[in-house]
């Protein structure tokens, strides 16, 4: 058994590592590999070569990464809160509250200082509170609503409000502040220049920092609130921490890319049926490298055409399948 | 010497603004390595005594001492290796085997990722096989029948290795040789471990027989506890579980239907046929007295009445339902 584990983590960060050498040597413009090898190593005398390898498609690659990790983990945390299999960022809502963030701090606040927004601190820092306020309002509900798929409706209908107030306030803001918002909402993995990177990753770190430090409470949370109490747990504060390191992961992400759907479900899922656990020590680790592997691989097949397609055009397709197929499966 | 008092303890829930106060006044003791079912009709607060020595919610008034101490005062952590809880709330993780179950139970000694210690993977394997689910400990909960499960959720319990466990119907929903077996479980773990447990229970035969102590809990008379044969002696077990329909039968412990006895009848014969004719002859309306007009005689060969012999009770009835005079 725990062999079996430890080759599938060697397997996987394996796999990861080839996707991402992929994920950088292909585009549409064609760089020979040994062009790629060359540049890593400073051998390159082909500015514009380095240009696009170092200054786009490595952050790209990067950021593809820490989406994918931060939101297959942000989705098996939610899942383990609410002890309900489709419970994800993108379904609860939690990323529109990320966007209504981004929205106010865009549009709403023209007081803000430019310095602020243009650093990136004050997107992710927006996103980060938008996403935490609806996770806090679907937490409230969910004491209410025991039924998994009411809440997942209720979940969309937050989701649904954060976008008309998004609406409404495109509708009278000024018009170069509502292109700004569009560009963004419309979210692509390249949006993460090497400066917002500087912020996007130590705050990512984090995030997984206090979901690594929440295992444990997460095992104990799978048996139910009542017993997770009778085992020590503390329940209010666990469920903060779950919250903050949910609203840092899904909405620092999505400060960046835009809401990207249906990975957050899927892969905690995928990491199950491959591990044959429930336990978070291993669907952790597991969730961050698979995440990885798939954001990586929508990456690259939306790079195939001539103009590249958005990402998550790509990850809901095979994503929303996995739904049905678990609704399916409670039957 | 006692391991879990209350003083004056009201238990109750809050609601919004209401307050609805189910218990007051109680002042319970339970000793070390006892075993104490908690009987009473649905509605006494069996679960909600159940909650309130566990700490997971407040009584409404008075305060409830485990080993002398306020069990307000103690935190989650404390409380947890106090005591170990086997409620009713349904347990559904996917791909969890029965180990990695009771494995949790040791959640309250490792450390921030889980692992566990050589001791505590003892404990675990001693609490797996305390349940006799030895062979099936890698399964998925999922391939357990309702009573396995039960037993992993005892076995979980036992992994926290605390003083004392508080189970809410551990026999609900399971058949008469589980029923049996678990309470002869926590029965010989009670005395075994001196661990002290209380568990509610709708199985009063059960419960009489395998209890050292009883907590009867009516609506209107608070908690009563004694040794069970002293309750029933003491007619307190009748007087709580008294209804038109049914009475608590002293002789044997079991709840007896309370039928409309209209017409009379005398018999004589065999002890045990003669008790379970008296059965079948109850849910027909007969009462049985010394100098009735009709006699039944009891023999070898089947049930004589007016001379004529039936082989069986169902012939014996039939017969019965012809006499028009009785």
């Amino acid at each position: 058994m725990q062999s079996r584990n430890t080759i599938l983590f060697i397997l996987l960060t394996v796999l990861l590592v080839i996707l991402f050498l992929a994920d950088i040597t292909l585009g549409s413009i064609r760089i020979p590999f040994n062009d790629t090898i060359n540049v890593f190593f400073g051998n390159s005398t082909n500015n514009i070569n380095s240009e696009i390898l170092l200054n786009f498609r490595l952050p790209k690659a990067i950021t593809a990464i820490l989406t994918g990790a931060s939101l297959s983990v942000a989705g098996l945390m939610m899942q383990t809160l609410f002890r309900n299999p489709l419970a994800d960022p993108y379904i609860l809502g939690v990323s529109s509250g990320a966007s209504l963030g981004v929205a106010l701090v865009m549009m709403a606040s023209s007081f803000l200082p430019v310095l602020f927004i243009s650093s990136g601190w004050g997107l992710i820092i927006a996103a980060i509170i938008g996403a935490a306020l609806v996770l806090l309002l679907v937490v409230g509900v969910s004491f209410k609503v025991q039924n998994s798929v009411s809440l997942l409706i209720v979940g969309l209908m937050f989701g649904t409000m954060a976008s008309s107030l998004v609406s409404i306030m495109q509708f009278f803001s000024n018009p170069d502040a509502v292109k700004l918002f569009v560009m963004w909402n419309m979210g692509s993995l390249s949006a993460v220049t090497w400066n917002y990177m500087y912020v996007l990753f130590p705050v990512i770190l984090t995030g997984l920092l206090i979901s690594f430090l929440l295992t444990k409470r997460l095992d104990g949370l799978l048996l139910g609130e009542n017993y997770a109490r009778g085992l020590g747990i503390p329940i209010i504060q666990t469920r903060i921490l779950i919250v903050i390191a949910t609203g840092i992961l899904a909405g620092s992400v999505t400060a960046f890319t835009g809401p990207i759907a249906f990975v957050g479900v899927a892969v905690p899922h995928i990491a199950r049926g491959l591990y044959r656990s429930a336990k978070h020590q291993f669907l952790m680790p597991a969730c961050i490298l698979l995440g990885a592997s798939l954001i990586l691989i929508c990456d690259i097949i939306s790079q195939i055409p001539a103009h590249a397609l958005p990402v998550n055009i790509i990850s809901a397709l095979f994503g929303a399948p996995v739904i049905i197929w678990i609704i399916l499966k409670r039957k | 010497m006692s391991i879990v008092e209350t003083s004056h303890l009201s238990i109750g829930y809050l609601k919004g603004k209401s307050r609805t106060l189910v218990q007051s006044d109680l002042n319970l003791e339970l000793n070390n390595g006892e075993m104490v079912c908690l009987i009473g009709p649905n509605g006494s607060g069996k679960t909600t005594l159940l909650r309130t020595l566990a700490g997971l919610q407040k009584p409404l008034r008075g305060d409830v001492k485990i080993k002398n101490k306020l069990i307000s005062e103690l935190s989650q952590q404390e409380k947890a290796l106090e005591i170990a809880l086997v409620l009713t709330d349904k347990v559904q993780i996917e791909n969890a085997t029965v180990r990695d179950i009771v494995t949790l139970g040791q959640l309250p000694y490792t450390h921030w990722l889980g692992g566990l210690t050589d001791e505590g993977r003892e404990k675990v394997d001693e609490a797996i096989s305390m349940v006799h689910l030895k062979q099936k400990a890698n399964y998925y909960l999922n391939e357990l029948s309702d009573g396995e499960r039960q037993r992993v959720m005892i076995a979980k319990a036992l992994a926290q290795d605390t003083p004392l466990i508080f189970l809410d119907e551990p026999t609900a929903h399971l058949d008469l040789p589980n029923r049996v077996e678990i309470m002869l479980l926590l029965h010989r773990l009670a005395h075994k471990t001196q661990k002290s447990i209380i568990l509610s229970t709708h199985e009063l035969d059960l419960a009489l027989q395998a209890a050292d102590r009883i907590w009867l809990m009516s609506e209107t008379d608070g908690v009563i506890c004694g040794v069970p044969e002293d309750l029933v002696i003491d007619g307190s077990f009748n007087r709580i579980f008294q209804s038109e329909v049914y009475y608590f039968n002293a002789t044997n412990g079991n709840f007896s239907m309370n039928y409309p006895l209209t017409k009379e009848l005398s018999l004589s014969g065999d002890k045990t046929r003669l008790y379970w004719t008296l059965r079948a002859l109850a849910r027909s309306g007969f009462y049985v007295t010394a100098n009735a007009r009709t006699h039944i005689n009891i023999t070898e060969k089947g049930w004589e009445v007016n001379g004529e012999i039936s082989p069986t009770i169902e012939d014996l009835l039939l017969k019965l339902a012809t006499f028009t005079e009785i």
